[in-house]
């Protein structure tokens, strides 16, 4: 912003280093001019965000007495389907016992699950968004029993971790609690 | 707009080449943008006698650009259909982050746009800003008018409340006064046998549209302007660099300092008053089956929409309905001939003694025109007086106005003694500060 001598007003006094009252005023007038753009632009792009309605859809309830141990059953939860597997005894043990199996994404089975029978999971493959297969019987569960992502290729275990394929991550376990035995809060 | 600069002509950098003024060099020699810029932002010659009224043109940009980023925003929300329209709107007043506030700032801003667009027309008429070279510029101008009109006719049905359904009744139903074709143009308009779903999402789409032509027009009025300039309160020509100062950074700081006062005036309004220029009743959804009391369109239509309304007489053959349609339009498209019904070659009304308080005169008329349009035609004037009814009142007020164009403006024209223009534009304003003991 420095004016060089000739271009300088001379009615405007120099400072020492060539610095003027208009360098000043210019850059007061600039600075507010974005700052007050900025704040005048900032709820156009805030309206953009979840309005109080999609977020008040966030949380959602699930009565799970039905799902019999070996079976999986799938429900919306903000637009995106959770799959909710009822665990049977052999598919415990294995998960657990696959916790030293040199995962991708280490984690314990223990620390995926609040009871070891219902697994819990976001079904969105971590990698590029698609829904795995496996919730159905008839579908391809994977080399690892657990869920095939279609897509590109990834494999999840009876944890849902990922163990081949391109998903950098496990699929991800949504925040819930039980607020019985058999009724699930989900978000 | 430019000739292609020579390859040698610098880019407008502070002398320093740098990087980015290297950078502005090569895109300039293939694309001139900066040249331009400089060119018609910069340097642009303006006269330096402009007063404040001359800050509404840049406003109304503003506004427009303001009307298209919060129109934007608020159509990603919104939603077309008779049956989710209302509620999709209620949506963004009360779930959508800020909805209130863009929404308020849009709808008030319809009102701003026309009352800046409005005070930039009287101050062309006053300073004769419409007069040669300038005649292309103000019929542009016009026509960025009667675009903000549908557009904003259009928007005020989104919401589609009663006011919305109404509104968009009594105004498709003018066109059903043409002859013969009349009924058959309406029923293209609804897209069926009243306005319904497809009205309204043939308005929501013209109502994005509209907009966008709105800039296209905005820039060729602009080119017009930057061909001879800005008129100036004396209305004189430039006659020397004298009488000129760059645009930059004189009438961009002064337009920024009117913008905020205007921002004040216009967010005192959004924050305290939102709904004190709309009507009550449009937040009511619409029902097809009663309607309201008393329908009035928004304030910026009431001069016309009194105009339509005075005419309740026919004449030979011509139904007063028609008559009324034809007074209507006519009442705007009058001004595309301004240029030729006042041929005075002086523009300024500071030099034309009669026109200057004609001009109050004339003023005032579209006052007393936009109460007409606000109120029930038979409503008494005065409490007093009982025969004469504000159909009356826009009888003569409607006289008036077509009476000030054809006849005045031409007599005037022709006759008014003016007085003598000063010689230059520094001169009266070298000469009063010379007087000033400046």
């Amino acid at each position: 912003m420095s004016h060089s001598a000739e271009d300088t007003d001379p009615g405007l006094p120099a400072g020492d280093d060539g610095e003027t009252r208009r360098d000043f005023l210019t850059l007061a007038t600039a600075a507010l001019g974005v700052g007050g753009a900025a704040l005048a632009v900032w709820p156009l792009i805030d309206s953009m965000n979840p309005a109080a309605d999609t977020l008040a859809l966030s949380t959602i309830e699930v009565d799970v007495k039905g799902v019999k141990p070996g079976q999986r059953i799938t429900v919306k939860w903000r637009g995106k389907p959770v799959f909710i597997d009822h665990r049977t005894p052999e598919q415990i043990e294995k998960a657990q016992a696959d916790d030293a199996a040199g995962l991708p994404d280490p984690q314990a089975d223990k620390d995926r699950v609040k009871k070891p029978e219902w697994l819990v999971l976001v079904g969105v493959c971590t990698h590029l968004g698609c829904v795995p297969l496996g919730q159905k019987p008839s579908q391809p569960r994977g080399e690892f029993g657990g869920w095939f992502c279609p897509c590109h290729g990834s494999h999840y275990d009876f944890s849902g971790r990922i163990r081949k394929g391109p998903a950098p991550t496990n699929l991800e376990v949504p925040q819930y609690q039980f607020l019985n035995e058999t009724t699930l809060r989900i978000g | 707009m430019t000739a292609p600069s020579e390859p040698t002509r610098a880019a407008p950098t502070e002398g320093s080449p740098g990087m980015i003024g290297k950078a502005k060099d090569w895109i300039d020699y293939r694309m001139p943008i900066f040249s331009f810029m400089e060119h018609e932002l910069h340097e642009y010659p303006t006269p330096k006698n402009l007063n404040y009224w001359w800050n509404f043109g840049s406003l109304a940009g503003i506004i427009l650009v303001i009307m298209i980023a919060t129109g934007i925003v608020l159509a990603m929300n919104y939603t077309p259909h008779i049956d989710h329209a209302f509620n999709s709107v209620e949506r963004i007043m009360r779930d959508v982050n800020y909805g209130w506030l863009i929404r308020y700032i849009h709808m008030n801003g319809a009102s701003m746009f026309f009352l800046v667009v409005y005070i930039h027309i009287f101050r062309g008429l006053y300073f004769g800003s419409y007069k040669p070279p300038r005649e292309l510029l103000w019929w542009l101008g016009i026509v960025i008018l009667l675009l903000m009109m549908m557009t904003a006719f259009m928007g005020y049905v989104l919401p589609w409340g009663q006011m919305s359904f109404w509104g968009a009744t009594v105004i498709t139903n003018l066109f059903s006064a043409i002859p013969w074709v009349g009924d058959a143009i309406v029923t293209w308009l609804w897209g069926g046998f009243a306005v319904d779903n497809p009205t309204l999402q043939r308005f929501f789409s013209l109502h994005y549209l509209l907009p966008f032509v709105i800039v296209g027009v905005v820039v060729l009025h602009l080119w017009a302007l930057h061909v001879h300039g800005s008129n100036n309160p004396l209305g004189i020509d430039r006659k020397s660099e004298k009488d000129s100062i760059p645009f930059h950074p004189y009438y961009t700081i002064k337009d920024l300092y009117g913008l905020g006062v205007f921002l004040i005036f216009y967010m005192a309004i959004v924050f305290f008053a939102p709904n004190a220029l709309g009507e009550p009743d449009n937040y009511i959804p619409a029902n097809p089956l009663v309607t309201p009391a008393h329908i009035v369109p928004e304030w910026y239509l009431l001069p016309f929409y009194a105009i339509l309304r005075s005419i309740t007489f026919d004449i030979w053959f011509i139904e007063a309905k028609l008559l009324g349609v034809i007074a209507m339009f006519a009442s705007i498209f009058i001004l595309f001939l301004l240029p030729w019904l006042d041929f005075s070659k002086v523009r300024s009304a500071r030099f034309r003694p009669i026109y200057k308080q004609l001009f109050w005169v004339f003023l005032v008329d579209c006052i007393l025109l936009g109460l007409v349009g606000a109120k029930a035609p038979n409503d008494k004037v005065f409490p007093g007086i009982d025969n004469f009814e504000y159909v009356q009142l826009g009888q003569i007020t409607t006289a008036y106005y077509f009476f000030h164009f054809l006849i005045l403006m031409p007599l005037l024209a022709k006759f008014e003694p003016t007085r003598p223009l000063p010689e230059s534009i520094s001169e009266p304003v070298l000469g009063n500060r010379a007087e000033a003991g400046e």
